[in-house]
C-alpha cells in the first residue's frame, strides 16, 4: 500500500534565468527575469496563513521554537509546563502539533492515552489536576506507522486540531509548534551551542520577525557536560562561534540561560517523569528554574 | 546499456550516477547531516570514488557548514547548475544545498509543499553532477513533503536506490526511527542498515564513558526489525569541532569571501577537511561501517 500521492503536476521548469533573484529574496518570482518562467507562481505564493485558534479563554500563549531538531524543544516545553503547574492555582496546557514525530506523549508519560470528544470538542489529556496536554500523537493510528502526508493534508489536520480542542480556561498554554501564530504572547527559542544549530536559530529569528511574533528570549541547551566520574565540565557541543551568548548579542535578543547536559534529562523524558521533580539538586534543574522565572517575569511585564 | 523504463529529465540527468543513498532519520538533531558528511568523506577516501552530496533539508541546511562551504555560491552554466566542490581541484566531492542559494545565513525559508517539491525537482534535474559513483541525499527529519517528492522523482531510478537510517539511543528517537522504517517499507525503499549515533560520550579528563543519551537501543531495534546494524558512533567532540568550525571564516553579511565557488584551499589538490577527519576517532569506526555498506549497495 503505497500512499505516495501524486502532487498536482507543475510544468517542468526550464533553467532559472541567470539574472533571477535569489529564491529567498523578496523579489523572488516578481522580478522581470522571472516573468514567463514556469516556476514563477511557485515563488510568489504566500506563506502559510496563520490558523485561528479557539483560545479566547487562555491568558498566556507561549510558543517554543527551535530551528534545528533534537536540541531539546519538546523536553523544554514539558519542563515549562510542569514548572507553571507547580503553582496549584494555575491551569496549564501543553500543545504538540508535530505530526511526523510527536514526542510530548512520551515525555509526559501519556503514551497509552486516547483523547475523548464531547459536545464541546476534543478534551485534552490530564497529567495532573492542573496540567493537561493535547498532542497529534494521541490521534495517530499507531505509534510505529509513518505519517506520510503532504502539506495540505497536514495543514488540514492542524487547523482542525487548533479549532476543535476544548481547552477550557487556562492560565498558560505552552505550544510546541510553529504553526500557531495568532494571538501568541511570545516565543522562546531553543538552541545548542554549535554553529550548525545556531544557524537554524538565526533563520527562526528571521521567521519570527517576518510574521511578527515577539521573541521572549533564547535558551541554550546541552551547554557543557559534567562527568559523573571526575565532576569536570567538558563541552560536548563546542560553541565554536561564541555560542548562544554571541548570537543573542548579535541579534539583539535576551539569552535566558544555559542548561548543562545531564544524562538524566533524556532518561526522565524516556520514562515520562518530570526531571526537575526527580532531580531537584541537578545544576540543570537550577538552570531550568532560573530560565522559567525569567520567562514568567518577562510575560508579566507586558 | 539498459534503456530506462521511464524517461524523465531527472532520469536523464542522473543516468551516470551508480548508487543513490538516502540518509533518513525520524527525529531531528540525531546526526543525519554528520553521518552524510562522514559517509561522503569516507567513500571519497577509501574508494577514490566520485561522490555527490545533495542536501534537501530546505529549512535547515547544515551540509555547507559541515563541509566548510558556508557562503559558497552555485553557478549557472549552459548544462545546468554547477555543484560546489569541497575538495578543490580534485573535483571528486560535489555538493549541492539550498544553503548555497540563500543570500544570508540567517535567511529563513518558509515554504509550503509545492515550493519544496519544485525545489527538490530542480535539484535532481538541474544539477550537473556528471558521472558519480555515489550520490548521498541528506533529508530533513520526519517523513513529509520532501521525502514523498524525492521518492516520486526518483521512481525511475528505483533499482539504484537504497537508504541508511540514523537514530540515537533514546526512546523518543527510536520511536521516530520506527516511523522512518515504516516509511521505507511503504515506499519499497531498500534499507542498508541502521546507525546508532551519539552512543555514549568519553570524558576527556578521566576517560569515563557516560551514556548521555543512553545506549544500545539502536542495536536492539535492528535485531528486532531484522535490519543490518552498521554500528554505534560515540559522541566525538573532535568531530563536532571539525564539522562545526571549518576553515572558511564565518561570513559577515554582504561580504563575499569565497570567489567563484572554489573553497579557499591554499594547497591545490589537497583536501584539508579529509586529512583532519582521518585524525578523528570517528574515522576508524566509520570506515568499518562503510565496509558493511558497500557490499549491500544495489549496484557494485
Amino acid at each position: 500500500m503505497i500512499e505516495v500521492q501524486h502532487a498536482p503536476s507543475i510544468p517542468n521548469p526550464p533553467s532559472i534565468p541567470s539574472n533571477a533573484p535569489s529564491i529567498a529574496h523578496e523579489l523572488a518570482g516578481k522580478s522581470d527575469a522571472c516573468s514567463g518562467c514556469a516556476n514563477q507562481e511557485i515563488w510568489t505564493g504566500s506563506c502559510a496563513p496563520p490558523h485561528s485558534l479557539r483560545m479566547n479563554d487562555i491568558k498566556r500563549k507561549i510558543l517554543v521554537l527551535s530551528g534545528k531538531g533534537g536540541v531539546g524543544k519538546s523536553t523544554f516545553t514539558a519542563q515549562l509546563g510542569w514548572a507553571f503547574a507547580a503553582d496549584e492555582h494555575k491551569q496549564t496546557g501543553i500543545m504538540d502539533v508535530d505530526i511526523c514525530g510527536p514526542s510530548i506523549p512520551t515525555i509526559l508519560g501519556l503514551t497509552r492515552e486516547e483523547i475523548h470528544s464531547s459536545a464541546s470538542g476534543w478534551s485534552p489529556v490530564y497529567v495532573q489536576d492542573n496540567l493537561c496536554a493535547m498532542s497529534v500523537g494521541f490521534m495517530l493510528p499507531s505509534s510505529h506507522d509513518a505519517i506520510m502526508w503532504r502539506g495540505p493534508k497536514k495543514n488540514g489536520l492542524i487547523a482542525q486540531f487548533l479549532k476543535d480542542v476544548d481547552w477550557g480556561s487556562l492560565d498558560y498554554l505552552v505550544i510546541d509548534t510553529p504553526q500557531a501564530q495568532s494571538g501568541i504572547d511570545g516565543a522562546v527559542l531553543i538552541t545548542t551551542p554549535q554553529e550548525v544549530a545556531l544557524q537554524d536559530v538565526r533563520r527562526e529569528i528571521d521567521f519570527c520577525r517576518k510574521v511578527g511574533i515577539r521573541i521572549i528570549g533564547l535558551v541554550e541547551n546541552m551547554a557543557g557536560f559534567v562527568c559523573p566520574g571526575c565532576k569536570n565540565t567538558s563541552q560536548i557541543f563546542k560553541p565554536s562561534t561564541g555560542g548562544a551568548k554571541r548570537l543573542a548579542e548579535e541579534m539583539n535578543i535576551e539569552l535566558l540561560g544555559s542548561v548543562p547536559l545531564d544524562p538524566r534529562i533524556g532518561k526522565s523524558a524516556d520514562y515520562g517523569v518530570s526531571f526537575m521533580d526527580e532531580y531537584p539538586d541537578s545544576p540543570a534543574t537550577t538552570a531550568y528554574l532560573d530560565i522559567i522565572d525569567r520567562i514568567s517575569a518577562i510575560l508579566d511585564q507586558k | 546499456m539498459t534503456i530506462p523504463i521511464f524517461d524523465s529529465p531527472i532520469a536523464r540527468r542522473l543516468k551516470d550516477v551508480k548508487n543513490i543513498v538516502i540518509v533518513l532519520a525520524g527525529k531531528g538533531g540525531v546526526g543525519k547531516s554528520s553521518v552524510s558528511t562522514q559517509l561522503a568523506l569516507t567513500l571519497h577516501n577509501t574508494q577514490n570514488a566520485r561522490v555527490g552530496i545533495l542536501d534537501i533539508d530546505l529549512t535547515g541546511p547544515s551540509i555547507p557548514r559541515m563541509l566548510g562551504l558556508d557562503g559558497s555560491e552555485v553557478h549557472q552554466s549552459a548544462e545546468g547548475w554547477v555543484p560546489v566542490y569541497a575538495d578543490g581541484t580534485e573535483r571528486r566531492l560535489a555538493c549541492m544545498s539550498v544553503g548555497f542559494l540563500l543570500k544570508r545565513r540567517g535567511d529563513s525559508v518558509v515554504w509550503r509543499g509545492p515550493k519544496k517539491n519544485a525545489m527538490i525537482r530542480q535539484f535532481l534535474s538541474d544539477v550537473r553532477w556528471g558521472a558519480l559513483d555515489y550520490l548521498i541525499i541528506d533529508t530533513p527529519p520526519g517523513t513529509s513533503d520532501e521525502h514523498l517528492s524525492l521518492m516520486e522523482h526518483l521512481a525511475p531510478l528505483h533499482s539504484r536506490l537504497s537508504s541508511i537510517i540514523v537514530t540515537t539511543p533514546q526512546a523518543v528517537a527510536l520511536a521516530d526511527a520506527m516511523k522512518c522504517l515504516s516509511f521505507t517499507r511503504n515506499v519499497n525503499l531498500p534499507v542498508i542498515g541502521l546507525i546508532e549515533n551519539m552512543s555514549g560520550y568519553v570524558c576527556p579528563c578521566c576517560g569515563e564513558i557516560s551514556n548521555v543519551f543512553s545506549t544500545g537501543g539502536g542495536e536492539a531495534m535492528a535485531m528486532r526489525e531484522n535490519l543490518r546494524f552498521l554500528g554505534a558512533l560515540p559522541v566525538d567532540t573532535e568531530l563536532v569541532t571539525l564539522l562545526d568550525n571549518e576553515e572558511t571564516p564565518a561570513m559577515d553579511e554582504g561580504q563575499s569571501v569565497v570567489p567563484d565557488g572554489v573553497p579557499p584551499s591554499p594547497e591545490t589538490g589537497q583536501f584539508p577537511l579529509l586529512n583532519r577527519y582521518k585524525q578523528t576517532p570517528s574515522f576508524t569506526l566509520f570506515q568499518a561501517m562503510v565496509e558493511k555498506v558497500l557490499p549491500a549497495l544495489p549496484v557494485s
